[in-house]
């Protein structure tokens, strides 16, 4: 069945890296939810969602990160989103996710930018 | 010229899990139909939505009821008719605020119905709360030759 969805979590220099695959739907959502959660509460602040492998994502995936993006910014963190595939993206764009969040098309402009942001510019 | 009305139904629990069933039903009729790719795609993710909707909050995640979608295609569009027998709810109290208002309120609600909107050509609703809800979405062909 092609509902598949992974998650993997890694730490790049201080950045938590979530790398999303397959259908992000109300079915799978609630992983990414449990991730985003668990950065958040870790104080685990500077996020980039990479999402080169994601094929699908609903509403219920979207809710995710605007469920999450103002209290991380309020922490003095950020969501940075990434590698985002031209069908993905369109769906941001319709929701008008660009205006809100800083989504790169690579996972090192993302890492850049929160380099930056803390002042660590290489 | 052929133009065949062709009608196809699917009835399943109503469950998150079953919606990739529900796309994949819903891709293979906008296949068939003729419609683009990008179409196709518009067409699996509005009836994803509508779907999340009723097995979420028209039935609270009580996965023992039904959803059932039905969909009709002739030689200019495809009507998907999603079909509930749960609480319903008023297309007019959804809320029309913007993205950042939404994120400051901490709120999510309401944006499978944008997409919705913005994915397909028409959209209906008859809500009877707790007798029949159903929504009705068009997309029409997009003629090749046309500019």
């Amino acid at each position: 069945m092609p509902n598949t969805f992974s998650l993997a979590r890694s730490q790049e220099g201080g950045v938590s890296v979530l790398t999303l695959s397959g259908y992000l739907d109300a079915y799978t959502a609630p992983q990414f939810e449990k991730a985003i959660q668990e950065e958040y509460d870790s104080g685990r602040i500077r996020i980039v969602v990479d999402c080169a492998g994601l094929t699908y994502i609903s509403s219920a995936g979207l809710g995710v990160f605007m469920s999450f993006i103002e209290d991380v910014r309020e922490a003095g963190g950020d969501i940075k989103i990434c590698s985002v595939v031209p069908t993905v993206y369109e769906v941001f764009e319709i929701l008008g996710f660009p205006e809100l969040f800083e989504i790169v098309p690579a996972r090192a402009d993302a890492m850049q930018k929160f380099g930056r942001a803390s002042g660590q510019e290489a | 010229m052929e133009s065949v009305e062709r009608t196809f139904q699917l009835h399943v629990p109503s469950s998150t899990e079953n919606l990739s069933m529900i796309r994949d039903f819903v891709g293979g009729i906008g296949q068939r139909a003729g419609f683009s790719d990008s179409d196709v795609a518009k067409l699996e993710l509005a009836v994803d939505e509508a779907c999340a909707n009723v097995i979420e909050h028209a039935y609270g995640s009580d996965s023992t009821h039904e959803v059932t979608v039905k969909a009709r295609l002739d030689a200019e569009s495809v009507q998907i008719d999603i079909v509930d027998t749960g609480c319903g709810f008023d297309p007019k109290q959804v809320e029309q605020v913007n993205l950042e208002q939404l994120i400051s309120k901490r709120k999510t609600g309401g944006l499978g119905m944008r997409l919705i909107q913005s994915l397909m050509d028409e959209v209906h609703y008859q809500i009877v709360p707790g007798q029949k809800n159903e929504l009705r979405m068009v997309k029409r062909l997009k003629k090749k030759n046309s500019s």
